[in-house]
């Protein structure tokens, strides 16, 4: 079968990151006139030559985003089931070499989380773990997704990546979603940020999204992780993988995500720095070159960033996120992921999202349109 | 006036519950536009909880509700989905979406017909939204539909009436009646298509993502009444020069 890796083996990350580099003013302008955007319209809009048309693609892509999906913004939030994990991952909380005390929910502990996410008000949840294939397999999914199925109208996946058969045993279960992040497109650099576990192997990553098409998912998201590499050279490739993945399996949506790089004790510092104004410029730029992606902000962001970029064409939301396993209910202490920078409640962000004259949306799937 | 199954409408404007700014202004907007068929995606309301804050704001007397499919991706999915809509919101009206493809939301004619042929064997009042494909439509008329929802152009893209010249060849043939569905971006593209002849548009792009929705119900209720009265009142030919003076038939008189 062939894959996206196909496709990526044909650019080079120098060359693309040349261009990017090399883009004019010009170029940048055509991009904003275009009716439809090429990948090269994308590279000039995520170039610095674009700083300079900040305002007009933060115009542009308000009105794209209202177009296409109106004055709502999407809620969800994490459930964090395990904190166990065999990567060693620089940049991670959960990564093997961090000895801290592990945990994984049992079915119980799950339900009291649940039920306190549900107080809340979600309806779509997302799951999240790291890589234990000895105890947090698929095996142990079905059951979770078993559990929770019938408390969420939308469940989503951040875990390790699965093979075909896997996805295709977890779809009908109630699975939706799956988010599956590169972290980053450069080879070399992967390698070092992924030394040890499965994760350390760059093109069984790159190519799960193709498994997820092929197994049917309804919706996938893809990203990389900002800070570890060049992020205009990353979200690139990102938009590349995006394109290919859009034509190959035309039936699923798509999301993207955006993290920067957050401390946790004894982590890594980020290699390069991308600033607010940066943020804007990728955020703006995912959207005018692609009408219909999801994109997606989380609680990593600040209150301040958070409340002001709402307009500028994100479509979902995460609030009153924990990034530990049990951090509702059942152990608030356990080992977190990263820290979170907007602590504000569900509630909360709901309230600030109307006052933005927006509407917060906790329900917009239901299982009984995959039956 | 529009009669559709056993039902009557004096508005030919119906509307849609999406991207709206609150439920309040989706509420308001539906109000002023006079519509009398409003259509909800199954995917946003709780079947399970009757104080749902979207299903609330439309309980007037005068709006019936359209539940839709939006989401599935296939007929067997869709007929699952109106089945239980049925249930929960105590209507048979259902209007097919089946859009496999999430990008550009273009409906699929296979399952379509297939789902149209099922639902309407169970009793539904189905109304399908499809391409502007005048054979397509002859053949839901065969399988029992109650109208067909053609499209102007792709759904949320406020283009207008790009399918122009099949709308004319749906509404000149048609049995059932015709609705034109989505693209429509402006009240003029309302106006000329009850001109057409078209028996009803469904809006809700245009008015939900304006800057003032309530006003903008208000002027789509005017256009699509407007358009039907010209229609209604036959509309004179399009002359591209004036009248000759001197006929090519003069010579038969002398």
């Amino acid at each position: 079968m062939t894959s996206f890796k196909d496709v990526f083996e044909q650019y080079s990350w120098e060359q693309s990151k040349e261009k990017i580099y090399a883009a004019t003013a010009k170029d940048v302008e055509r991009a904003l006139t275009a009716s439809q955007r090429s990948l090269d319209d994308f590279m000039a809009l995520v170039s610095p030559a674009a700083a300079a048309y900040l305002e007009d693609m933060a115009k542009l892509s308000n009105q794209l985003t209202l177009q296409r999906y109106g004055k709502v913004i999407q809620m969800y939030v994490p459930l964090y089931l395990s904190n166990e994990c065999n990567n060693i991952c620089t940049y991670c909380g959960f990564s093997y070499d961090n000895k801290v005390k592990r945990k994984t929910l049992s079915p119980m502990e799950i339900m009291q989380e649940v039920a306190v996410i549900k107080d809340m008000g979600y309806n779509h949840v997302l799951l999240v773990t790291g890589e234990a294939n000895q105890t947090v397999h698929v095996d142990y999914f079905e059951k979770v997704l078993n559990l929770i199925k019938p408390h969420f109208s939308h469940i989503s996946m951040e875990v390790q990546p699965m093979d075909v058969a896997d996805y295709e045993r977890l779809i009908p279960l109630g699975l939706n979603t799956v988010l599956v992040y590169q972290e980053t497109y450069h080879q070399e650099d992967y390698r070092k940020h992924h030394p040890k576990g499965k994760k350390s192997n760059f093109d069984y990553r790159l190519e799960t999204p193709d498994r997820l098409g092929a197994a049917g998912i309804h919706k996938m998201g893809l990203g990389v992780l900002i800070g570890l590499e060049d992020w205009r050279t990353d979200s690139f490739f990102t938009a590349l993988h995006l394109s290919y993945l859009e034509k190959r399996y035309w039936q699923s949506k798509y999301s993207l995500s955006f993290p920067r790089l957050r401390p946790f004790s004894g982590g890594l510092e980020p290699k390069v720095n991308m600033n607010d104004r940066e943020l804007v410029q990728l955020i703006c730029a995912y959207r005018i070159f692609n009408q219909e992606v999801e994109l997606s902000l989380s609680t990593r962001e600040t209150i301040a960033f958070r409340n002001n970029v709402l307009k500028l064409g994100i479509t979902s939301m995460s609030a009153g996120s924990k990034t530990n396993p049990g951090g509702y209910a059942v152990e608030p202490e356990s080992l977190e992921q990263f820290e979170i920078s907007d602590e504000r409640s569900a509630k909360e962000i709901a309230d600030m999202i109307r006052i933005a004259g927006y509407e917060p949306v906790w329900k917009d799937w239901d299982s009984v349109l995959n039956p | 006036m529009l009669k559709i199954a056993d039902k009557i409408f004096q508005s030919r404007l119906f509307t849609g519950t999406g991207k709206f700014s609150s439920s309040v202004e989706m509420e308001n907007a539906i109000l002023a536009s006079g519509s009398e068929l409003v259509t909800v995606a199954l995917k946003r309301v709780d079947m399970n909880d009757t104080s749902d804050d979207i299903l609330y704001h439309l309980k007037h007397p005068h709006i019936h509700l359209l539940p839709n499919t939006s989401g599935v991706r296939n007929a067997r999915e869709a007929v699952f989905a109106a089945q239980l809509a049925r249930e929960a919101l105590e209507t048979n009206w259902i209007k097919l979406e089946i859009h496999p493809d999430p990008k550009y939301l273009m409906p699929d004619p296979i399952e379509t017909l297939k789902a149209t042929e099922q639902l309407a064997a169970l009793g539904f009042v189905v109304l399908p939204y499809i391409h502007a494909d005048p054979v397509l439509c002859k053949r839901l008329e065969e399988v029992g539909t109650a109208a067909v929802m053609p499209l102007g152009s792709p759904i949320g893209s406020n283009k207008g009436l790009k399918t122009f010249d099949f709308l004319e060849i749906i509404i000149a043939q048609s049995n059932v009646p015709v609705i034109i569905d989505a693209g429509i971006g402006a009240p003029s593209d309302a106006a000329k298509a009850m001109e057409m002849g078209a028996d009803a548009v469904l809006v809700n792009t245009a008015i939900a993502s304006s800057a003032n929705p309530i006003e903008m119900g208000k002027a789509f209720k005017m256009a699509v009444e407007a358009g039907r009265l010209a229609y209604e009142s036959g509309l004179g030919r399009i002359q591209s020069e004036a009248i000759s003076t001197s006929p090519l038939t003069s010579f038969l008189n002398d």
